[in-house]
């Protein structure tokens, strides 16, 4: 592990850099490894970088997002996670494995959902749980995923269709399926984007209150402050693609027990938004310049402690 | 539709039904005129119509035709006087065989072209030249190499089925959403659940309604196809009855044509129903 650098940030006096890193070596579930993904051009004689040199972390039963504007290549880099898409250099290294294509242990919670129309709740997940599980009998797998329906609370709609249910209903039956086949690790791509705030708001309580029990290890990707806020443990920052690069990794200094509620209330909650904020309005453009002042190190992004102190 | 809507439209229907038949009744009528002068001997080669009638028949004779062929439809005078209902069956016989030897060729064939997109490019060349041929075309072909006229009309209903079938499979196996199919990836379901769980029934809708296309063309072919070889079936029917200058035989047999061909459509629409999603 190289040594991080002490980066001054004139921006944003309260973030406060650190030289130590979280995750240690052997207990990283997920491990970024110079990530890059370029496409070609458009003329197709040159190649456009999306981002690259790209490292970071996740470490089992941690709650990690990456938040930046679109075009940074978040849904890239997530899918390339999910194995539905490939790197152009870097490796990632979930479990231990090098990641070659999707599994069963890496699920995914899509964006637009992504159930499939012709099947109902409950034949949807079954047909994540029988793909996990081919012998266990019809009983035993109606069982599983009566239970995980009943964790997002669609007990009663187990037979109705994707189209009679409503958005956020939708999405609790994409979360169903991805927790049903019990995955080591669990990817969401801005999973609440396309709901209304009062849904996203339970849904992302419903969220928390699973993650807490189950100790589930997420990566999610949002560009929802509040969101990266109440549910991640780190967020990383991205910058702004083309050549996106993580500009820093935020580290959330607030309680475990942080409600949607109360989050607010806290000394360190304001810091914390305005440092993301500011990123996402300024610095998010600006990182090629801030770098190349500065001594960057990609292999070890700052971490930020933003507090009131 | 309310039930109020439906029942107006009803009525619209017998009205505009009864204005038909009897636009007709009158039309038949006035062709009743006085008797031409005519050379005697080719007035009685002529028949009925030198006599100033007309050929042309009344509604209420081709109804009477009609009823008769439905309370005695399988009857079996030889080979030119056979019922309605044995003509009608040879040909949807020969249509359904047709239909069904182009499905088994069809949908598997248009399934492994619709998922490869070098095969989707190579084959279109041949589907584009292929296509707009008409199907009686293959006509002589078919009895120079078959040497089966009951064959033939089967071979030429099954060329002209094909091409619906083969493109809309192509283009709903090509079109299943990207998001479908990553979710199934994501799960490392394998090839074969891929395929009937996944793509089949999200390409079926488009897949069922190039069938219902085929079974259209392949009624309207049949037809044409029938009169060209002869010896039995609907279009024979038509043909025979032609040639016996019994108008009343050929428009009877145009209405059972058409109630055919709309059983067959709505056969397939309710099939198309089953498969339907709603996204």
């Amino acid at each position: 592990m190289n040594v991080m650098p002490s980066v001054s940030n004139q921006s944003n006096p309260a973030a406060e850099t650190t030289e130590e890193t979280r995750v240690s070596e052997s207990a990283a579930m997920i491990s970024i490894e110079g990530l890059k993904r370029s496409f070609p051009t458009p003329d197709g004689k040159s190649e456009t970088e999306i981002f690259g040199d790209v490292w970071f972390k996740v470490a089992e039963g941690e709650f990690v997002t990456l938040i930046g504007h679109s075009g940074c290549g978040k849904t890239t880099l997530l899918n390339i996670l999910a194995g539905l898409d490939t790197a152009t250099d870097g490796v990632i290294i979930a479990d231990g494995h090098e990641i070659i294509g999707p599994s069963l242990d890496r699920a995914v919670v899509f964006q637009t959902h992504a159930l499939l129309p012709w099947m109902t709740a409950m034949e949807n997940i079954a047909f994540a749980v029988k793909s996990r599980w081919p012998d266990w009998s019809k009983e035993k797998i109606r069982e599983h995923c009566q239970k995980y329906l009943d964790l997002v609370h669609l007990t009663g709609s187990e037979d109705k269709k994707p189209s009679q249910l409503s958005g956020g209903m939708k999405q609790r039956v994409g979360i169903a399926r991805a927790f049903s086949i019990e995955p080591k690790i669990l990817l969401m791509d801005e999973p609440f984007s396309a709901l209304d705030a009062l849904t996203r708001g339970s849904l992302q309580d419903e969220l928390l209150s699973i993650c807490r029990s189950t100790g589930q290890t997420v990566f999610m990707i949002t560009h929802d402050i509040d969101e990266a806020l109440l549910l991640a443990d780190r967020v990383v920052l991205m910058t702004n693609g083309p050549q996106a690069r993580v500009c820093e990794i935020l580290e959330n200094t607030l309680p475990k027990t942080r409600t949607r509620s109360d989050m607010h209330t806290h000394d360190n909650y304001y810091p914390m938004r305005n440092h993301l904020i500011e990123f996402l309005v300024n610095r998010s453009k600006q990182f090629k310049e801030e770098i190349s002042s500065s001594s960057y190190n990609p292999k070890a992004p700052p971490v930020v402690r933003p507090s009131a102190q | 539709m309310s039930n109020k809507v439906k029942l107006q439209a009803l009525m619209v229907s017998l009205v505009l039904f009864a204005v038909f038949v009897a636009g007709w009744h009158v039309w038949v009528e006035a062709q009743k005129g006085p008797a031409v002068d005519m050379d005697p001997e080719y007035a009685a080669l002529m028949g009925i119509t030198a006599k100033g009638g007309s050929a042309m028949p009344g509604p209420l004779e081709v109804g009477e035709a009609i009823w008769g062929h439905i309370i005695n439809p399988f009857y079996d005078n030889g080979p030119n006087d056979k019922g309605i209902g044995i003509q009608l069956a040879y040909s949807i016989a020969r249509v359904l065989t047709g239909f069904f030897l182009a499905c088994i060729v069809a949908i598997p064939l248009g399934f492994f072209i619709g998922i490869s997109p070098i095969f989707q490019r190579a084959v279109d060349p041949f589907i584009q030249v292929l296509k707009p041929v008409s199907p009686l075309a293959w006509m002589p072909l078919a009895l120079y190499t078959i040497k089966d006229s009951d064959m033939s009309s089967i071979f030429v209903i099954f060329i002209c089925s094909i091409w619906p079938m083969l493109i809309n499979t192509v283009f709903g196996v090509a079109g299943v959403r990207k998001e479908w199919l990553n979710v199934a990836k994501t799960l490392e379901v394998s090839r074969s659940r891929m395929a009937w769980n996944v793509i089949l029934p999200a390409a079926a809708p488009t897949i069922l309604t190039g069938m219902r296309i085929s079974i259209g063309i392949a009624w309207l072919v049949i037809v044409a196809a029938e009169m060209l070889v002869g010896g039995t079936g609907i279009g024979y029917f038509v043909w025979n009855e032609w040639n016996n200058l019994s108008i009343t035989g050929v428009i009877t047999a145009i209405f059972f044509i058409g109630v055919i061909g709309m059983c067959l459509d709505f056969i397939l629409a309710q099939a198309t129903r089953l498969v339907e999603y709603a996204e």
